[in-house]
């Protein structure tokens, strides 16, 4: 039985400028999978990705043509709310960004500004979000400690938490483990098993292996387009197109 | 000798040359720093700080010059403090980069060249003439606002250049606005470099005299000044006026007052430096 299609990509078509960025693309995302993007650097993973949660937004110049839906509803809408969107679709970037702020404050800081002061909601959140990002026990005893002092990987789950936190259906990520060590990797991956049970996730990587092992679906970009999209299983094992075949066998990119 | 001995030297002499320069002006600032406290030492004690101005050098004091001096930092401070960082958010945070933009940025980085004496007829003109502020300590210190705003500006926007991008991304992609953004992380994260800018603004409008003349600040004035309107003096000017006697006494006086100023100058550069360290020790991107 097909699940409905979370995310959909139709006609989409980005530019930084006079620079194509993303060439017609169209692509339907299930609920509650894995779904990776995978591609040689600058084809445009990364636009992609952004524009789920209308981070281009911010960009001098870019502009996009096309839809994109998100439970059936187009989010470059002129009634939709960025800051709304944002609660819906979540973002873990590639580099551990946490706040210059304590544990805490980072994981409550999205329901901070949506004016949530309640002690007793905010420290049930930060718990539970923590617990899901599998970084609660690590991290229980200095929740008032800068989360500048973690390390790498703590830095990044607790960022995941931190977008766990107000409760996204959608989670993008932008290689999330591409700056971390073997060990810190393995447990994102881990987690990212562990999250789709209860969230639409879509990951960008580099690493065919990570791919391999955590999407149910992958894309492949080439300049721009979006060559290929199929079941992980399907495409590792007998891609179309030739271009997929030589980036996945690691012949360029 | 072989062509790298030669170069060999060269890079010696232009050693000795650099160090040269170097102490030059160290050696002629402490020459001059000694001179002065030589001079002026002895003549501070509490009398000298809690006198009023007097025609005798003996007598005088500079309790008027340095309470105006500290009105007019206080008021600066209140006026260019909330303008400047303002300016350099929106500049920095907001302005889309259009020719707009590009004008404000150019003439701003002029501004903070223009000498100071001009502001002195701007805030003549605008403050004192239009507004009929006189020559109050409020015009004073709106003028030398306009005089550190620039300063202020460019600060606040290196100070805010300096959070990473990642950091406001962080906080758009949790349903941040941008005011949000500006006021939860920017803000705060660059506040210690904000403030630094000011108070080395502040101490560069300690030592003004030229504008407040300009305005009528006047060198001789018999009471503490007790609100934003009253008339007043500075430190800077009584030590003009000092300097310009015939009489020994009050070259003696201006030697003193000089040191006061100077400690108060010293003490503002002192907490920006402090709170640089602090601000760079708190946080490591
Ligand atoms: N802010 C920008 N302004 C102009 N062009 C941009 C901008 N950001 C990206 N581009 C261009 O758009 C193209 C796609 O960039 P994008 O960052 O999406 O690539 P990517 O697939 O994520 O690459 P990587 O794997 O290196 O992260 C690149 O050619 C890049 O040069
Ligand atoms: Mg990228």
């Amino acid at each position: 039985m097909k699940k409905p299609s979370k995310l959909e990509a139709i006609n989409l078509d980005a530019y930084y400028g006079d620079f194509h960025a993303l060439k017609s693309i169209n692509v339907a995302m299930e609920e509650k999978a894995v779904t990776a993007f995978i591609g040689p650097s600058g084809c445009g993973k990364s636009t992609f990705l952004r524009t789920f949660n209308r981070m281009n937004d911010y960009i001098d110049g870019f502009r996009i043509d096309g839809q994109i839906l998100l439970d059936g509803r187009d989010i470059y809408a002129n009634d939709v709310q960025v800051d709304e969107l944002r609660k819906e679709v979540g973002m873990v970037f590639q580099k551990p960004n946490p706040f210059p702020k304590s544990i805490f404050e980072n994981v409550v800081y999205g329901l901070r500004i949506q004016g949530i002061k309640d002690k007793k909601i905010l420290q049930e959140t930060c718990e539970k979000s923590l617990r899901q990002a599998a970084i609660w026990d690590e991290v229980k005893d200095k929740l008032d400690k800068s989360a500048l002092a973690l390390s790498g990987g703590q830095q990044q789950r607790l960022c995941i938490a931190r977008a766990l936190a107000i409760q996204p259906s959608v989670i993008l990520m932008d290689e999330p483990a591409s700056a971390l060590d073997p060990i810190s990797s393995a447990k994102i991956e881990e987690l990212i098993y562990e999250l789709k049970k209860d969230y639409t996730i879509v990951i960008v990587t580099h690493n065919m292996q990570q791919a391999g092992r955590v999407s149910d679906y992958t894309a492949f970009f080439y300049m721009g387009e979006l060559v290929e999209y199929a079941k992980t299983k399907t495409m590792f094992t007998s891609p179309h197109d030739t271009r997929t075949q030589n980036y996945i066998t690691g012949r360029f990119g | 000798m072989t062509n790298s001995e030669k170069n060999r030297l060269k890079d010696k002499a232009f050693q000795v040359f650099g160090v040269f320069c170097t102490f030059i002006g160290l050696v002629v600032l402490a020459i001059f720093l000694i001179d002065i406290v030589i001079e002026g030492i002895a003549r501070i004690d509490w009398d000298f700080l809690t006198s009023l101005p007097s025609r005798r050098a003996a007598s005088a004091g500079i309790l008027t010059a340095w309470a105006g001096t500290i009105w007019i930092l206080i008021l600066s401070a209140l006026i260019a403090f909330p303008l400047g960082i303002a300016a350099g958010v929106y500049l920095e945070e907001y302005a889309k980069k259009t020719k707009l933009s590009n004008f404000l940025e150019i003439n701003i980085a002029n501004l903070a060249g223009v000498p100071s004496i001009i502001y002195g007829l701007l805030g003549l003109e605008l403050f004192v003439r239009f507004m009929k502020l006189g020559g109050s300590l409020l015009a004073g210190a709106l003028t030398l606002s306009l005089l550190i705003l620039p300063i202020i500006i460019v600060t606040t926007r290196e100070a805010i250049r300096a959070v990473p991008r990642t950091i406001r991304d962080g906080s758009f992609a949790l349903g941040a606005s941008k005011w949000q953004t500006v006021w939860y992380q920017v803000l705060p994260s660059s506040f210690g470099g904000i403030l630094t800018g000011v108070i080395l603004a502040l101490s560069r409008a300690v030592g003004e005299a030229a504008p407040l003349i300009v305005i009528g600040a006047l060198a001789y004035v018999p009471f503490v000044p007790s609100s934003p309107m009253d008339e007043f003096t500075v430190l800077p000017i009584q030590i003009f006026n000092w300097t310009s006697r015939p009489q020994a006494a009050f070259l003696t006086n201006a030697a003193a007052a000089i040191i006061i100023l100077l400690l108060i100058t010293f003490l503002l550069n002192g907490v920006a430096v402090y709170l640089r360290h602090r601000q760079q020790k708190k946080i490591k991107w």
